[in-house]
């Protein structure tokens, strides 16, 4: 019989359930990720998922938890997508061990596992990656049809593990900098955005190809918000922040700042919009609280990317924004039935 | 149309009204045990005044209301009382209760009853009859009405009729509009009556459009200028101060009283039960009750108040692979410990349960902050940090976080993914905060005691040392020439003085660390002075013989 008190009663929602729902999202993102540049982007995600499934296991293992029950809430699964997502595809495979590992073993378990870390464990992967290894963080793909050496799956694959390239092939030939990167290196060199955007590597809004992932991410968050996993308040604040931003800047020097839909359309936004910020458990409470929290990442994310030396700000805007959420919280509670009008 | 308001938050689970509103409302059968508990509403137990071995008459006073929060409890038939004895009560904390036992005759013999002349009398008279006819909010807070009735210097604007009735299931309050509309419109005339209330409006959810049509054919026949009220389908719409704020507007403030903004409520059955008491004279002897879920037959029942829960599961034909039951709704029911236990007036819906029906919530997993619960909160709260807080047992947080607010709907509970049993957390919480005022406040008063007892002590030593110095300089006084020897003496002078030094010690270290402290230290100091008392206490008791 075991536990019987009110309600009897409940959704059929379950932890797994919602974290299943989140993968399913990134299926549209990841189809058109693998349609651009190729499958090695599938290659390091079963990397990541079984690196994460491999050491979610093993933590619980070591914390007394009950293993299968905590395994099977997809959310191991979730961060080793986040992560393998937001790393290079042809990145060596220890890469993809050692930051999911650290993900789901440090800024998880360490914290107190699934509901208690308060950073997003895939952004800590991933600003540790990019500190500790930031040549290898630079092997990102070409789109298909720059004209460029594309290397097929199997020669990824064995890129990805052993480091061989087809012979005659040096890695520069079928890596690029992203165009976020691009556009920060020209701008150095004097060039204005309108002759940068010319280059081949860009499309119609910004990245040849990535700018499609970034639709595909758009696409299945829409289908969250559809399946009211996550609310409206994040994707929003954060996509209003940065257009707004990037507008203003854009407006004042165009020549300098690229325009808006360019920033949403490359690096992580959408990414970060759907699925990074919106993370439940390092985000606020408050619905007026996550508009802050978003608004305040979509605005250093902008100022990182374009002032910053990273490539791309969404990482270290969620991270900074993730500190301040116990604070966020605090401060925008909702005023309790009955005491409305009341401090 | 009158234009509604919202609340915050609420929940739509699968209503299954359906199955339990197919056939009329049947009068269950006489039972052939009745089991009256004295407590069937909120305050003051009822006192017994009847004895084992004596007759009743249906509608006869067994149970006289004591003290000013209390309803009067009646033989529900005629017959014999068995015992007046403790035995199992539907309750929260599982504790027994005084009962009448009635083993009826089956003659259903009543005691003479009059109907009153309400648009006559005072409405003091009104409410005194209401208390000793047994009525109290047959809406589940089975609160007595005649309390309510009595607003003090607030004006009623508006008073509410409830029929919302949002639980899942349960839907007793359904059929009796459906089938007495009339009679309860006649109730909430003498209730504006007596509240001299300027409108009277009817909620109910609309999920009941044959009550609501009944309601209103009622209110068109009675000529009276009621307002029946279709309102969304959304729970807790039910709950006063949610349905209040529907129909209204406003909203109840925290730790205030409908009354305190001019509105008032009453359950639907409440106000069918003051047209009983008030038009026919009769008591409060049954309600109606449905029996739903796992069951052949589904149906609302008019049942005798203390007839056994077994008697009504027996009439909805219970399938075999019933294993357990609730008392009440889905949301907020209560697990009944046994079948035995009576029904009362607080008893609105029995849940016949199986496995199948209300499959056991999957083990909890940690709190994820998706703050669904928050969504769904009609108190506007912040139910996952209110969990946090009564989770790492930070009361004075919680308190904060107005935990006290919380009507313990289950809202949240209900849409937790990790599944969190997280009403039993809050529940947990207001008991371990009420349980702490009660120690505190037996700590205030060992203190005083201590204090007291204390200063006796000194009061008693400082009189002896008084008396015996003005002995010994009488004694100086009657022989001057011989200087003192006496060892006794010396010895006499250094307990003075050793005692002059403790008092100065205990002067001096008194004041210092008694200030500013939290409650709960202060409460921790009074519980170690109160021992250290008694420690002084048995010391004193072992010296006593030395003394003097």
């Amino acid at each position: 019989m075991g536990a019987f008190f009110s309600p009897f009663i409940s959704k059929p929602d379950t932890v797994s359930r919602i974290m299943l729902k989140v993968l399913l999202a990134l299926l549209p993102g990841i189809a058109l990720y693998a349609w651009h540049f190729g499958p090695a982007i599938l290659a390091s995600i079963t990397l990541a998922s079984l690196t994460a499934l491999g050491t979610e296991a093993l933590m619980l293992r070591l914390r007394n938890r009950p293993v299968m029950h905590f395994l099977s809430d997809n959310s191991a699964l979730l961060t080793g997508w986040l992560l393998a997502l937001s790393i290079p595809p042809l990145a060596p495979w220890w890469l993809v061990v050692v930051g999911t590992a650290f993900c789901i073993a440090i800024a998880k378990h360490l914290y107190g596992g699934l509901g208690n870390n308060p950073f997003n464990p895939a952004m800590i992967g991933y600003a540790v990656l990019i500190i500790s290894f930031p040549a290898q963080m630079t092997h990102w793909l070409a789109p298909h049809g720059l004209g460029l050496v594309e290397p097929d799956f199997l020669e990824q694959l064995k890129y990805i593990f052993i480091g061989a390239l087809p012979p005659n092939v040096t890695l520069d030939a079928v890596t690029l900098a992203t165009p976020l990167d691009t556009l920060k290196t020209r701008l150095h060199l004097d060039e204005s955005v309108g002759q940068i955007l010319r280059m081949p590597i860009y499309g119609r809004l910004a990245g040849q190809g990535s700018e499609m992932v970034s639709l595909g991410f758009l696409l299945g968050g829409l289908y969250l918000l559809a399946a009211r996993i996550i609310t409206w308040h994040i994707p929003v604040a954060f996509l209003g922040t940065l257009f707004a931003t990037a507008g203003i800047f854009h407006l004042a020097d165009p020549a300098h700042y690229a325009a808006p839909l360019f920033h949403w359309f490359s690096g992580a936004a959408m990414l970060g919009a759907f699925f990074i910020l919106t993370d439940p458990i390092t985000s606020p409470t408050t619905n007026k609280g996550k508009l802050i929290f978003a608004a305040g990442a979509g605005l250093l994310t902008y100022l990182i990317r374009s002032l910053g030396s990273f490539p791309d700000g969404v990482a270290f805007a969620t991270l900074l924004m993730n500190i301040c959420v116990p604070l966020i919280t605090l401060y925008t509670q909702p005023p309790v039935f009955g005491k409305k009008g009341k401090p | 149309m009158r234009t509604l308001h919202q609340f915050n938050g609420g929940i739509h689970p699968p209503d299954n009204k359906a199955q339990s509103t197919q056939r009329s409302i049947a009068r269950a059968p006489l039972p052939s045990k009745l089991i009256i508990p004295f407590r069937q509403h909120a305050g003051e137990a009822a006192k017994p005044i009847v004895r084992a071995g004596d007759h009743v008459l249906k509608g006869q006073l067994i149970g006289m209301p004591v003290g000013s929060i209390s309803s009067a409890v009646h033989a529900p038939t005629s017959g014999t009382i068995a015992a007046i004895a403790v035995q199992p009560i539907a309750h929260p904390s599982g504790l027994p209760d005084l009962c009448a036992t009635l083993i009826p005759d089956g003659k259903e013999e009543w005691i003479p009853h009059a109907a009153v002349d309400h648009r006559n009398s005072d409405p003091a008279e009104l409410r005194q009859h209401l208390r000793m006819s047994g009525v109290v909010g047959l809406g589940g807070a089975v609160f007595p009405s005649d309390i309510k009735l009595r607003p003090g210097n607030q004006k009623i604007k508006t008073l509410i009729l409830n029929g919302a009735e949002c639980e899942p299931y349960i839907t007793c309050d359904d059929m009796l509009m459906r089938e007495r509309a009339a009679e309860i419109v006649q109730g909430a005339a003498m209730l504006c009556f007596m509240l001299e209330a300027g409108e009277v409006l009817i909620g109910i959810e609309d999920n009941k459009p044959q009550a609501i049509a009944a309601m209103q054919r009622a209110v068109a026949d009675s000529g009276l200028p009621f307002e029946v009220v279709a309102v969304p389908t959304i729970y807790p719409g039910g709950s006063a101060k949610q349905l209040i704020r529907v129909l209204t507007g406003l909203e109840v403030p925290s730790g205030k009283l409908p009354t305190d903004i001019g509105v008032q409520c009453f359950n639907v059955a409440t106000s069918y039960s003051v047209y009983r008491a008030l038009a026919h004279g009769e008591p409060l002897l049954s309600r109606i009750i449905t029996i739903t879920g796992n069951v052949r037959q589904a149906q609302n029942f008019e049942v005798l108040l203390g007839t056994p829960v077994q008697d009504l599961v027996a009439l909805g034909e219970a399938l075999p692979d019933t294993d357990r039951y609730i008392m009440g709704g889905p949301m907020m029911g209560l697990p009944l410990s046994s079948t035995a236990i009576p029904l009362a007036k607080a008893s609105n819906c029995i849940i016949a349960v199986s496995d199948k029906l209300f499959p056991p919530a999957p083990p909890a997993l940690p709190c994820i902050r998706c703050s669904r619960c928050a969504q769904a909160c009609p108190a506007d709260l912040q139910p996952m940090d209110l969990f946090w807080f009564a989770q790492s047992r930070e009361f004075d947080k919680a308190q904060q976080f107005s935990l006290f607010d919380c009507i313990e709907c289950g809202a949240c509970s209900y849409v937790c993914p990790s599944h969190i049993p997280l009403v039993q957390y809050y529940q947990f919480a207001k008991s371990e905060i009420r349980a702490h005022g009660h120690d505190q406040q037996a700590a205030d008063h060992a203190r005083e005691r201590h204090e007291f007892r204390e200063y006796r002590f000194e009061r008693e030593k400082q009189e002896k040392a008084e008396r015996l110095a003005a002995r010994e300089q009488a004694a100086k006084q009657a022989q001057p020439a011989v200087p003192s020897i006496n060892p006794a003496d010396t010895m006499q002078q250094k307990i003075q003085a050793a005692i002059a030094r403790a008092r100065e010690q205990a002067a001096a270290s008194k004041p210092k660390n008694t200030e500013n402290f939290t409650a709960q230290q202060q409460a921790e100091i009074a519980e170690i002075e109160a021992r250290r008392a008694h420690i002084h206490e048995l010391a004193k008791s072992a010296d006593e013989p030395s003394k003097e």
